[in-house]
């Protein structure tokens, strides 16, 4: 298999987007997923609950020098940037807000393509921002694969709208073919 | 071994070169925070790469504490997690007043919001004049704002409802005077502040206290370096004193775990062992 991460950016719109993809993923999913939505700093983390719920891999807050491992879908927590390190652990960070927002997918993003480079897949969903465009581009000039939701078929199109504009995307698709991609994107030698 | 590549060359050396020459030793510190930090201030300083950064580091002393700035993460609040200053009240406070004096380290204070914070609670709970709060940190910079005591006003609005989500007993303008654009910590809070410089990296055992709070400092450094700072705070404790971390840091990596138990695990209070 390819693919050694799927880094996913989400913003308002979040729940339901991540719901329409992450739950139909099966158990044995060969590849780890890290997640940077933005949550009111005060969030306790009630989402991770409820999401790990309906998932059938297992859904957790990454821990600051965890191993990233697959069969797991990691969640930033809320008020700290998430990193990868290169050896393949997080890192937690409270630096200052990037692009309004702690944590920022630019800063996942980023760290993420400079560890896995063209083992990268990089996805960026619904949300009334523009986080994550720079990370974008960052994860296509390592070589990586990048997925934007269709800005027409997302709850908030300006987050998808803006990181088609910044980067050349791989696809451009709805929920329901994004869902179906990564699927395929795990089978793929 | 893998061939480095260049930029994390240039990394190392530049660390070094900060270190030899300044004595400030980031070399423990984690690569991605580390190279995010240094990274931005490239950028903004207009330059291709960290090499270029280097002659200034040793040849220009304002752009190398510049750099060290970059480097000390700053963010702070009043009250930061005020679950966890809730806690402090309930289940700490308790412990303290079975003391005749209090030490308490501040570890990492930076610009002193934390500290203010915990000696408006030690002055509520009755307990301010026998503490002293031993507030340090590496950056000069932030300890002088911190001495200071002066915040902008646009943070009170935050800062009070932080406050009152603590369980805060009083108004939190009783403790600070304000004009437009500034508030002054009231003076009486800082008298029993010691604020100091102290390098968690490189200096050894503070004092010895009742009470280390060190809240998303470690979260930066390697595992070994998190070990050896263990080390160091689990020494100064008293027996029974507590060690208070930030809110997505455990123990679950330090040699140490066993000799803490557990006070409050959601908020990362450790209460050391007899």
């Amino acid at each position: 298999m390819r693919y050694g991460a799927i880094v996913i950016g989400v913003s308002s719109g979040g729940l339901n987007a991540l719901g329409k993809i992450l739950p139909s993923l099966p158990q044995n999913y060969p590849i780890p997923i890290v997640i940077v939505q933005h949550v009111s700093p005060r969030s306790d983390g009630y989402w991770v609950e409820s999401m790990d719920k309906v998932c059938k891999l297992f859904v957790k807050e990454a821990d600051e020098k965890e191993s990233i491992e697959r069969g797991t879908i990691y969640l930033a927590p809320a008020n700290y940037h998430l990193l990868v390190e290169q050896d393949r652990t997080f890192s937690l960070s409270t630096e200052a807000k990037v692009n309004f927002a702690r944590p920022s997918i630019d800063v996942l993003f980023e760290s993420a393509a400079e560890v896995y480079g063209k083992e990268l897949i990089g996805l960026i969903l619904t949300g009334s921002n523009s986080d994550g465009a720079l990370g974008l581009k960052k994860i296509k000039e390592e070589g990586g694969l990048t997925i934007v939701q269709d800005p027409e078929t997302a709850e908030s199109s300006a987050m998808p709208a803006h990181a088609i504009s910044t980067t050349s995307v791989d696809y451009i698709l709805p929920l329901e073919e994004i869902q179906k991609l990564l699927i395929k994107l795990s089978e793929s030698d | 071994m893998a061939a480095k590549d260049s930029t994390e060359i240039e990394i190392d050396l530049l660390l070094e070169a900060l270190y030899q020459k300044y004595g400030y030793d980031f070399r423990q510190y984690s690569d991605a925070h580390i190279k995010r930090r240094i990274t931005n201030r490239m950028v903004l300083s207009g330059y291709n790469t960290v090499s270029e950064m280097q002659f200034q580091l040793l040849h220009n002393e304002s752009f190398a504490n510049d750099l060290l700035h970059d480097l000390s993460i700053t963010v702070t609040e009043m009250f930061r997690d005020p679950n966890f200053y809730r806690s402090v009240r309930e289940k700490i406070i308790p412990i303290l007043k079975t003391y005749p004096f209090i030490k308490i380290w501040h570890a990492g204070c930076s610009t002193g919001e934390e500290a203010y914070s915990m000696a408006i609670l030690l002055t509520e709970e009755g307990l301010m004049e026998r503490a002293t709060i031993y507030a340090t940190d590496f950056n000069q910079r932030a300890l002088d704002d911190a001495k200071q005591g002066i915040f902008s006003n646009n943070l009170i609005k935050e800062y009070t409802f932080n406050y009152q989500a603590s369980g805060g007993r009083a108004s939190f303008s009783d403790y600070y005077t304000a004009d437009e654009n500034m508030a002054i910590m009231n003076k009486n809070l800082k008298k029993n502040i010691v604020w100091a410089n102290h390098n968690l990296v490189t200096d050894s055992v503070f004092a010895e206290v009742h009470m280390i709070l060190c809240r998303n400092v470690l979260i930066y450094f390697k595992r070994e370096l998190q070990n050896k700072v263990h080390r160091m705070f689990y020494e100064s404790l008293i027996n029974g004193g507590v060690l208070c971390l930030g809110s997505k840091e455990g123990m679950y990596f330090s040699e140490l775990k066993d000799v803490y138990q557990e006070l409050d695990p959601r908020q990362k209070i450790f209460k050391k062992k007899y």
